[in-house]
Order: C-alpha cells, then sequence, then structure tokens
C-alpha cells in the first residue's frame, strides 16, 4: 500500500482530532450569531481543552478502575473508528477491515464505557444519566444498524469504502426511496448518538433534564478534557460519515495527493455545512421530553426498516 | 481416538457416581469434581477429534433392551460435544471449591454429587447417540440428572420445590412431543437408527414430515429456552446451585440447538420454507421477549437465565436461516448461516459459564442475588468482578468480546440473504434483523445494569459491604472459562476447518468464512472481513495514546480521594444510587405495552385526617407475560377438571361398585355392538 494511503488515514485522525473542537467552536458561534450574541469564537473549545489538560484531574473517593479508564477509552474507540471510516479516501491500508458494523459496535462501546463510569461514581446523577443513556443507546444502535443494513444491499457489502465507492460510481442510489429513508432514520440517530437537541441538549446545566452532562459530573481536569474531546470527536465522525454516505463527492477513490488535498478540503466544507445547518436549526427546536424520546427514535427505526424492506423489493427480491 | 476417549469419559463417570455415594463428606467433593472433570476431558478430546475429521460408528446391541444402542460421531456432534467437554472441566474445577463450602447439604450433598457426574457425561454422550431409542434414552437421563441438580438445595428455599416440578412438567411434556415425533418418523421411514431415518425420509409425505418436524421442534424449542416455552428456564436456572446453572445454560440448552439442527436438516434433510420461517420467528421473539426480560430482572441469574433464553433466540435465527437459504437452493448461504449460529453456540456457551460461576461467587460470598442489595463488589471481589466484566464484554456483542464476532457472522449472512428470491424472504430477513439489532442494543443496558449496579458503585447493603474474594478452585475454573473467551474473541480463525466440517455434516458444503487471522466472508458478489485481533491491537495502542495525553500536559498530579459532587447537602448515601429497577425503569418505560408492569400503590392516612398520610405502599413487579397469559389459563383449566373430577369419587362404596357394574355393561355393549 502506498505513502497516500498511509497519509490518508493519518490525515483523517489529525483533521477529525484538530477539527473536532473547531466545529464545535464554529456551531456554537453560528448559534450565537442566530440569537443575537457575539460569541466567543470559533476557538473557544480548543482553549477550553487546553485549559482543563493543564489542570489536575480528579478522582472522587469510591470510585474504581471503571471511572479511570472510560474518558480514555471513549476517544480511543473513537479515534479507531476515525481511522476505518473512510472521511478523506476509501483506497487505504485499513479500508479492508473497515466494516461498518464494526465502526457502529465502537462507537456503542464508547457509549457503554462512559455509562459504566456513570455507574461506577454510585451517585444519584451518575446513575440517572447513565440509565437514561443506555436507554436511549439501546434504541439507537439498532437504528443505525438498520440503515446500514439498507445501504449495505445495493453495494453488496457492509465494507465502508466498498459501499461509498458505488455510490461514487452510481449516484442514483442515493436518491432511492431505500437511500433518502435510510439519511433520515441515520440523521435522527446522528443527532441522538452525539446528544443534541431535540434529544439532549449539551449546554444543559440542570441536571434532572440531562441525560450525557450528568454522566460526566464527577470528571475534572484531563479526564474531563477527554470526555469533551470525545465528544466533539464523534459528533465529527458521525457527521464526517453522513456526509460520506450520502453526499460522498469529492472523497479521493485512488491514490493521490492532489485527490487527497481537494478531498480534505470537501470534506471540511461538508462537515461545517452540516454543523452549521444543525447549529441552525438547534436554534429554532426544543428538547423532547425525556419520555418522548423514545417515540421519535421509533420512528426513526421504522423509517430504518421501511429503507431495508424498500432496499429488498427494488433491488433483491425482483 | 474417538471411542477410546468416550470410553475413558465413561469410566471415569462411572467412577465419580461411585465416589460421590461412597465416600465420606469431606473426600466426596475433591474427588467427584477431578473425576467430572475428567469426563469433560474425554468428551471434550472425543469431540475435538471429531471437528478434526475423525468418525466413529458402532452398534452396541446389548446396552440397550431390545433396539440395542447405536452410536455415531461426526464433526455436528463434535462441536456440541467439545463445547459440552469444556464448559465441564471448567464448571467441576469451579464446583470443587463451590461445593466445598456447601458441607453435606446442597451440592455437596451424597445424591448431588453422585449425580453430577452422570450428568457431565450425558451431556457429552447426547450428541453420540445415533439412534431413536439411545437418543431418547441419554435424552431422559440428561433430564434426569439435572432435575435432581436443580433440586439440590431445596431444603433451604421452598422456591427451589416450585422451579423444579414446573422444570419436571415441562421437560417430559417435551420428552412426549419427542417420543411422539421420532415414532411417526421411524414408524415411516421403516427403521429407528439414524442411518435409515436418512435414508427413508424422502420416502416421508410432505405433510407427514411437516407434522414430525412440528412435534420435534417444538420439543428442541423448549429444551433450548425458547419463547413460548421457556418458562421453566428462569425458573430453573436460578434455583439451582451455580455450577449446575452453568452446566444447563451453558452446555444443556445446546442440545436443544443441536437436535434442532440434526433432525431438520440432517435426518429430514431440510424442508419447505414454511418450517424455517416457524423457526425464525420463534427465534426472533425470544431473542427480543428474553432480553426484555432480563433488562426487567432484579435477581442477577433470572437476568442471565433470561439472557440465555435471548442467546438461544439468536441461534435459532441462524438455524432457522440456514434451513431457509437451503429451502430456497442457496446452499453456500445456507452454510454460512449455520456456521454462524453454531459459532453463537460456542461463544454463548464461554461466556455465560462464565458470567454465571461468578454470580456463583457472587452468591457464595453475600448469600445475595438481588442486585439492588449488592454494590460496589469490585473493590471485595476483584477477580471476579474482573472476570464477569470479561464475560459481559463478550454478551453485549460489542467488540473485542467473542459474543461480538459470532452475531457479525449472522448480521453478515441475513445482510447477504437479499440474493436469495422470494417475497417471504425480503420480509422476513429485514425483520430478523431488525430483532438482532434491537436485541443486542437491549443487550447493553442489560450487562450495563449488570456490571455497573452489581459490582461498581457503593455497597448498598451489610452482606455486599463485608463479601471476601472466592477461593482458589472456583477461581481457576472461572479463569479456564475466561482464556476460552479471550482465545474464541482474539483467534476465531482457529474453529475455521471444523466448523466447517460439522457445517458438511449437516449436509451443507463448508462456509469457509472463519480463517487463521479472522474472519471472511466470500460469497457471490459478497464479501466482508473482520479481523478481531487488528481491532484489538488498534484499540490498545488507541487507548495508551489517550491515556497518556493528559498524563503529558498535566501540570499536576491526579488527586484521589475527592468528595464526590453532593449538591452541597451532605455527602450521598448508598440508598441515593440507582438501583437495578430504577435503572431498568426508562426502558420498562418504553416497553410498557409489552411488558404490562404491574403498580400497585397503597396509602395509609392518619387516623382522622385525610391529608396526612402515615405510610405509602408502592409495589411494583414485571411479570413474565407469557406465562401469565398462556400458561396461567391452562393451569386454572387442569386445576378445575381435577376439581370437577373429584365429584365422581364421593367415598361411597356402592357408587364405585355401580361405576365398575355400569363399566362392565358399557364394555359388553360396546362389544357386542361393535362385533
Amino acid at each position: 500500500m502506498s505513502t497516500v494511503g498511509y497519509a490518508a488515514v493519518a490525515g483523517q485522525i489529525v483533521v477529525v482530532g484538530a477539527g473536532a473542537p473547531l466545529l464545535t467552536g464554529w456551531m456554537r458561534q453560528v448559534r450565537s450569531r442566530l440569537e443575537g450574541r457575539a460569541g466567543a469564537g470559533v476557538l473557544q473549545p480548543w482553549r477550553d481543552i487546553r485549559k482543563l489538560l493543564g489542570k489536575e484531574a480528579i478522582t472522587p473517593a469510591g470510585t474504581g478502575p471503571a471511572f479511570r479508564i472510560a474518558p480514555a477509552l471513549l476517544v480511543a474507540t473513537t479515534v479507531v473508528a476515525t481511522a476505518l471510516v473512510p472521511l478523506l479516501s476509501t483506497d487505504t491500508p485499513v479500508s479492508g477491515h473497515a466494516d461498518l458494523i464494526v465502526v457502529v459496535a465502537l462507537i456503542a462501546l464508547g457509549t457503554l464505557a462512559l455509562a459504566l463510569a456513570g455507574l461506577d461514581t454510585g451517585t444519584a446523577f451518575g446513575g440517572m444519566s447513565a440509565s437514561r443513556e443506555m436507554t436511549v443507546a439501546a434504541l439507537v444502535e439498532p437504528t443505525i444498524l438498520l440503515a446500514v443494513f439498507a445501504l449495505s444491499i445495493p453495494a453488496g457489502t457492509t465494507n465502508l469504502p466498498a459501499i461509498v465507492t458505488g455510490a461514487v460510481e452510481e449516484p442514483a442510489r442515493l436518491a432511492s426511496p431505500a437511500g433518502l429513508l435510510a439519511t433520515a432514520a441515520l440523521a435522527v440517530a446522528v443527532l441522538a448518538e452525539t446528544g443534541r437537541i431535540p434529544v439532549d441538549n449539551p449546554s444543559t446545566h440542570l441536571e434532572l433534564t440531562m441525560i450525557h452532562e450528568a454522566m460526566v459530573l464527577e470528571y475534572a481536569g484531563g479526564d474531563l478534557a477527554l470526555v469533551e474531546l470525545g465528544a466533539q470527536l464523534r459528533l465529527t465522525l458521525l457527521l464526517g460519515l453522513l456526509s460520506s454516505l450520502f453526499a460522498p463527492w469529492g472523497i479521493a477513490t485512488s491514490a493521490s495527493w492532489t485527490t487527497l488535498a481537494l478531498a480534505l478540503v470537501l470534506f471540511a466544507a461538508k462537515v461545517a455545512l452540516l454543523g452549521a445547518v444543525l447549529a441552525a436549526a438547534e436554534v429554532f427546536w426544543a428538547k423532547v421530553r425525556l419520555f418522548r424520546v423514545p417515540e421519535l427514535l421509533a420512528g426513526s427505526f421504522l423509517l430504518a426498516l421501511l429503507a431495508v424492506t424498500s432496499s429488498y423489493f427494488l433491488s433483491g427480491g425482483s | 481416538m474417538v471411542p477410546a476417549a468416550l470410553a475413558t469419559a465413561s469410566g471415569v463417570g462411572g467412577a465419580g457416581a461411585l465416589a460421590g455415594l461412597l465416600l465420606p463428606c469431606r473426600l466426596r467433593v475433591p474427588v467427584v469434581g477431578v473425576l467430572t472433570a475428567g469426563v469433560g476431558a474425554g468428551g471434550g478430546t472425543a469431540g475435538v477429534a471429531a471437528l478434526e475429521g475423525s468418525r466413529w460408528a458402532a452398534a452396541l446391541p446389548g446396552l440397550v433392551p431390545l433396539a440395542g444402542a447405536h452410536v455415531a460421531v461426526d464433526a455436528l456432534a463434535g462441536v456440541f460435544m467439545a463445547v459440552a467437554g469444556a464448559v465441564v472441566v471448567a464448571v467441576a474445577v469451579y464446583g470443587i471449591g463451590y461445593a466445598a463450602g456447601d458441607g453435606p447439604h446442597g451440592l455437596g450433598s451424597r445424591t448431588a454429587q453422585a449425580v453430577l457426574p452422570l450428568f457431565a457425561l450425558t451431556l457429552v454422550l447426547v450428541p453420540v447417540a445415533a439412534s431413536v431409542s439411545t437418543f431418547l434414552v441419554l435424552w431422559e437421563l440428561m433430564a434426569l440428572g439435572s432435575l435432581l441438580l436443580v433440586l439440590a438445595e431445596h431444603r433451604e428455599r421452598a422456591s427451589v420445590w416450585q422451579a423444579g416440578v414446573w422444570y419436571a412438567v415441562m421437560t417430559h411434556l417435551g420428552l412426549m412431543l419427542l417420543l411422539a415425533g421420532f415414532a411417526l418418523f421411524a414408524a415411516q421411514a421403516g427403521g429407528e437408527t439414524f442411518a435409515a431415518l436418512r435414508a427413508g425420509a424422502q420416502g416421508v409425505s410432505p405433510a407427514l414430515r411437516g407434522l414430525v418436524f412440528v412435534l420435534v421442534a417444538a420439543a428442541f424449542a423448549s429444551k433450548a429456552g425458547t419463547v413460548p416455552l421457556h418458562a421453566w428456564l428462569p425458573r430453573a436456572h436460578p434455583e439451582a446451585p451455580s455450577p449446575v446453572s452453568a452446566l444447563m445454560s451453558a452446555a444443556m440448552v445446546n442440545l436443544g440447538v443441536y437436535g434442532l439442527v440434526r433432525t431438520g436438516l440432517d435426518l429430514l434433510g431440510g424442508g419447505p420454507a414454511w418450517w424455517w420461517l416457524g423457526v425464525m420467528a420463534v427465534g426472533g421473539v425470544s431473542a427480543v421477549y428474553g432480553i426484555l426480560q432480563a433488562a426487567m430482572a432484579a435477581d442477577l441469574k433470572r437476568l442471565l437465565a433470561y439472557s440465555t433464553s435471548e442467546n438461544m433466540g439468536l441461534v435459532i435465527v441462524g438455524v432457522g436461516a440456514s434451513g431457509l437459504f437451503a429451502a430456497y437452493g442457496d446452499r453456500p448461504l445456507a452454510a454460512l448461516a449455520l456456521a454462524a449460529a453454531l459459532l453463537h453456540v460456542v461463544n454463548h456457551a464461554a461466556f455465560k459459564a462464565l458470567l454465571f460461576c461468578a454470580a456463583g461467587s457472587v452468591l457464595r460470598a453475600t448469600g445475595l442475588r438481588d442486585l439492588d442489595r449488592l454494590g460496589g463488589l469490585r473493590s471485595r471481589m476483584p477477580a471476579t468482578a474482573g472476570l464477569f466484566a470479561l464475560a459481559a464484554l463478550g454478551a453485549v456483542a460489542l467488540p473485542p468480546g467473542n459474543g461480538f464476532i459470532s452475531e457479525w457472522l449472522l448480521l453478515q449472512s441475513l445482510i447477504h440473504g437479499f440474493q436469495v428470491p422470494g417475497v417471504a424472504v425480503a420480509v422476513v430477513l429485514p425483520l430478523s434483523v431488525a430483532l438482532i439489532a434491537l436485541s443486542a442494543g437491549i443487550a447493553a443496558a442489560v450487562f450495563v445494569k449488570a456490571l455497573g449496579v452489581g459490582f461498581f458503585s457503593r455497597p448498598r447493603s451489610e452482606q455486599a459491604a463485608t463479601a471476601g474474594e472466592a477461593p482458589a478452585p472456583m477461581l481457576a475454573g472461572m479463569g479456564l472459562l475466561a482464556v476460552l473467551c479471550a482465545a474464541l474473541a482474539l483467534v476465531p480463525g482457529l474453529l475455521g476447518d471444523g466448523l466447517d466440517r460439522a457445517v458438511g455434516a449437516a449436509g451443507l458444503p463448508g462456509s469457509g468464512a472463519l480463517t487463521g487471522g479472522g474472519l471472511r466472508v466470500r460469497l457471490a458478489d459478497v464479501s466482508a472481513s473482520l479481523s478481531p485481533l487488528w481491532v484489538v491491537a488498534a484499540l490498545t495502542v488507541a487507548l495508551a495514546l489517550a491515556a497518556g495525553l493528559p498524563r503529558l500536559c498535566a501540570r499536576r498530579r491526579r488527586r484521589a480521594g475527592a468528595r464526590l459532587w453532593d449538591c452541597g447537602g451532605g455527602a450521598p448515601t448508598p440508598r441515593m444510587a440507582y438501583t437495578a429497577t430504577s435503572f431498568a425503569e426508562p426502558l420498562q418505560r418504553v416497553f410498557d405495552d409489552v411488558l404490562a408492569p404491574e403498580q400497585d400503590v397503597n396509602v395509609t392516612p392518619v387516623r382522622e385526617s385525610a391529608y396526612l398520610v402515615e405510610r405509602v405502599r408502592f409495589q411494583r413487579r414485571v411479570p413474565d407475560r407469557i406465562e401469565h397469559r398462556l400458561y396461567e389459563p391452562v393451569l386454572r383449566a387442569l386445576a378445575g377438571t381435577g376439581q370437577a373430577v373429584r365429584r365422581l369419587a364421593g367415598g361411597s362404596v356402592h357408587l364405585y361398585l355401580g361405576y365398575g357394574f355400569a363399566g362392565l355393561v358399557v364394555l359388553l355393549l360396546a362389544l357386542t355392538v361393535g362385533w
């Protein structure tokens, strides 16, 4: 495998790693401007993480190894998933292993680690939010798997680069009913998985309405930096995955430096656009009540199931 | 190799039974434990030899009266023998430590120790049977052995009796179905050896074949603990001593799957699509219903029992998909689905045996099965907690656990089923993928609950706060199972050839899905691959880097022992922590319509005032709804009939003489009129 392939993998990790705080900053900035505020600037999340990394981490009394290892595991699973997902190039040394089910499962593993850490603290807030997070995750995971399934039927594989390459070569797949339904289902699942409005409010400080934030209440310093970075990485990765799956144009399908550079620029543009749309939408949406969330997720589950069924009837069954 | 290993296992099993009967209390447990492990080792060796390609068949005319015993070992039997053997070895070692704590009662009693090696022997030998009579004799011996072991602790708890009655009745109803189905099959096929059945199966009319399949499949599905014939499982597994639960859940229920594959795919030679659609429906419903009940369970062993129901459901979906694909003529895909199902049997056996053993250690150390009262065990029992965590990782079907690999393979076989034509396939496959995905999602919540509430957090009772680590033999047995789990997670490819031979023995071409380093699915137009070792390596490197980042940047060292955040309201007490019940509450609300929880609020006001409340009593239970709706009416009807019939027996001798006279007259009349 060529150096370009390795460069693409490294590039994905570096771009997502460095870009994730920027994306969050960008989304916050878009949001504050729409709300008529000046905003803290695009670089603020970077400054926050740098500040937190310099501070001391705290291990509260009565917590165990699960609490200490969870932030690192959250970041690690996301980084491995980032290396696998074709964000910049479909022709990388790891593209043979880039299975969609593995990527989904890795992301779920990060969620699970954090939920265990929440329970490990033994506080009411930790348990409450672990319970809520796992309930949401239990409904999101099947939706993502089904949407994946719908996408993999026309491609005949669950290998992500193959799915993306197929979509580049045959754009009609994306406009098919299965493709559109799967997009809708996956978009809702991504909102839930990354804890955005309407499922969860990432900037809330009211414990009773929190899902994700109450789990990480006990973290401080470097640990908190990892948790924040992990959440930002996941958002970037999942938005990148959405753009690769449903707007794959510009992604490098061969190993050359120019296409890779072009793919980098386009990837940044696509994710920034998606982020801006999401931030703008969040201004107009309200957070849904916790026990209405399952209805939303059940709806997206149904969409995914419809996507699979239509995909069967349109491409396989006939 | 195979006959020698099996003869050794049988001899050692007999010796174990004698030792259990004759030896004094102190010697009994270790000797029986070692001999039982010998049974497992012999059976496992025979199974592995069969997986490596050796075959053996023999007729032993003197062993069973009238028909004689017929035995045969092929690779399909080998899978189940190897699994049962490995589980028996580990659990026998574990059992030495477990039963030693019982003294002369419970699992340490004379009866239990005499039956244990025999039960282990039947677990290994059931797949060896090659005629209907041999199979049924061994099957019944296995059921009786497990029944006696389930009842081992009947002196301690009244609920053991109830569980035993349920188990005895259901397993014997299963035997009746099996007997009826096989008798019909043997009569039609003109012979009772499996070879004769195989040869005669094509000559049987389709309707009768269908009837045979339905009868036999119902019996085997009940043994596998699938809905709706699962009612015995969540009762018997929690009430049995933990090593017995491990044996039943990791080795005995598998034999239901073995029976289904052997009869459906091998002896009957496959069948029309409707058989397999039914099988898949049963499997899919079991998977989701089982894991939902597990999510609601606060009893650790009941949770694990329902999770067995779920995993067997997944396996049966695989078997059903295999039969369905074969019915539509896509044999390579059918082979892949069957290989996935068999691999899941192996994986489930490894992690579930470990989970039950770890739950047994907790039970031994605290006397508690109730998750709501456990907690904080990771500091008191670190080894047990670590082993439970490892097994739970396998059970949640996420990488790098071993359960992920077989579920991945199962999903691959279903996803690639779109090549198979037919409307039924196009409707059923997406639904089964949805059910598998949903059960996997809920399984994650279930095991986060079991691990996080039971082992993490802080102790919620005195017993949990003073628990001690399990003794060495128990840890050694669990260690063996942990090594198995890790090996299955990292190098599943080692099983590749054996699984291909097993699938071949069921009459399908080998799938070649598992090779040296990992998994690779290659069918026409289809490919996918998974390398567990690479995933683990990448995760380890990323984890080291992510953990190192804050260390590099931090200017001050980590501060330990800080106070938990308490909203300024004083230190949080263990009573404030989330329990298993509260953890599962949101899921229960989501699936309210399926689970139909029963809730009871009793408010007692202070006397002379309607507004001051003296006491509020809140009770909520989530009954097994299928059991509630399906079994209770039947049981009530039976009891009602019994009561009604009692009126016939009034106690008057004249009445009984009258019955005799009337009976004689009716008989004579019938004879005169009939002839």
